[in-house]
């Protein structure tokens, strides 16, 4: 147990280092219109490289992974809010597994 | 001296009180798509063999989705305290591009203390709705949006472990989905919007995908992964798509 409680501490140290950083260090705005390109376009980057192709392992079985990513896809294009869409995914692939699984 | 139960009108709410019930409300949102993730965790860190209370700890030291999530597997697989702290700096490198990101839109005269704390709660969702909604980010308005999502990860952990034995296998599998649903549903309506933002996605999809599938490049965690496709996904992005208006 003590090395889990470390393995969690040094977790957390890992986990706040990188918000911190910048944000106490790094007062000057950056004026480099490329630099804020760059930064403004980060979030949607990291969700999309997090999002694909990870969807695809998270339910156990490809094939009902790929239906709740069509659902998901399908109620976001819709602008379904995130608990909506997060909901429905995993009902369709709860009922896909339980009929078809 | 008035006596607060009889007085005719509430005292106005002081601005901090205001920023801090606006960044509240924005969160609120998070907070209610946490629990299923977060559950999802406490679920499975249980499942694996953690007692409920050190993966609440986790969540509520941590904070992260991916990070904690591949910690802990570490931890559940007996991985070196080495590699269990590496892999977590891994995938939590891209927070240096987020909190960077976050910094420029700060109000100026945030002090140091103020700083440490909100930057404890930047996340994927936080740091996305933060720099969407807020032309300009106080340091009230960021302890609101933070409060609730950090209040549902910790309590959705809690609930996950304790009651990770009584769920069905196949209902603990579909909630596996819910994470990465959200993702979608934060990244869909803007990329409808911008043919910049859609494409950049697109990239970034295309080189997690690569090195995901791959032969070589498979050794590469999924912590480098996301970093890489980021890196490279933006680096398109400010080239081919610059930004008209410098943000103030």
């Amino acid at each position: 147990m003590a090395k889990i409680l470390l393995a969690v501490a040094l977790m957390a140290l890992v986990s706040y280092l990188p918000r911190v950083l910048p944000v106490v260090f790094l007062r000057k705005k950056i004026k480099s219109p490329f630099f804020q390109s760059f930064l403004y376009y980060v979030p949607y980057a990291v969700l999309g490289a997090m999002t694909f192709p990870a969807i695809l392992y998270a339910t156990g079985d490809t094939a009902s992974a790929l239906v709740g990513f069509t659902i998901a896809l399908f109620l976001a294009f819709c602008e379904k809010g995130l608990i909506t869409v997060a909901l429905f995914a995993a009902l369709g692939v709860y009922l896909f597994q339980f009929f078809l699984g | 001296m008035q006596i607060p139960f009889f007085s005719p009108r509430k005292p106005a709410a002081t601005p901090y009180q205001q920023e801090f019930f606006l960044g509240f409300r924005d969160g609120f949102p998070i907070a209610l798509g946490y629990i299923p993730v977060s559950f999802a965790f406490g679920l499975l860190a249980v499942k694996g063999g953690l007692p409920a209370w050190v993966a609440t700890l986790i969540s509520l030291t941590n904070l992260t989705s991916a990070g904690q999530f591949a910690g802990t597997n570490l931890i559940l697989a007996g991985a070196s305290l080495l590699e269990i702290t590496f892999t977590t700096l891994i995938i939590n490198l891209r927070y240096l591009l987020m909190s960077l990101s976050l910094a420029q839109k700060l109000a100026p005269g945030l002090t140091f203390r103020e700083r440490s704390l909100m930057a404890f709660g930047i996340t994927d969702e936080t740091f996305a709705v933060a720099s969407v909604a807020r032309a300009e980010i106080s340091f009230p308005y960021m302890l609101g949006l933070i409060t609730g999502p950090y209040l549902g990860w910790g309590t959705g952990t809690l609930l996950g472990g304790l009651v990770c034995t009584l769920l069905p296998a196949n209902l603990q599998e579909a909630l596996g989905i819910t994470l990465y649903a959200m993702f979608i549903a934060l990244v869909v309506p803007p990329a409808k919007k911008s043919r910049a933002i859609s494409l950049i996605i697109a990239v970034a999809v295309g080189i997690s995908s690569a090195l995901a599938w791959l032969p070589g490049l498979r050794l590469l965690s999924e912590g480098w992964r996301i970093t890489i496709a980021t890196i490279v996904a933006c680096l398109f992005g400010a080239a081919f798509f610059p930004r008209k208006e410098v943000s103030k």
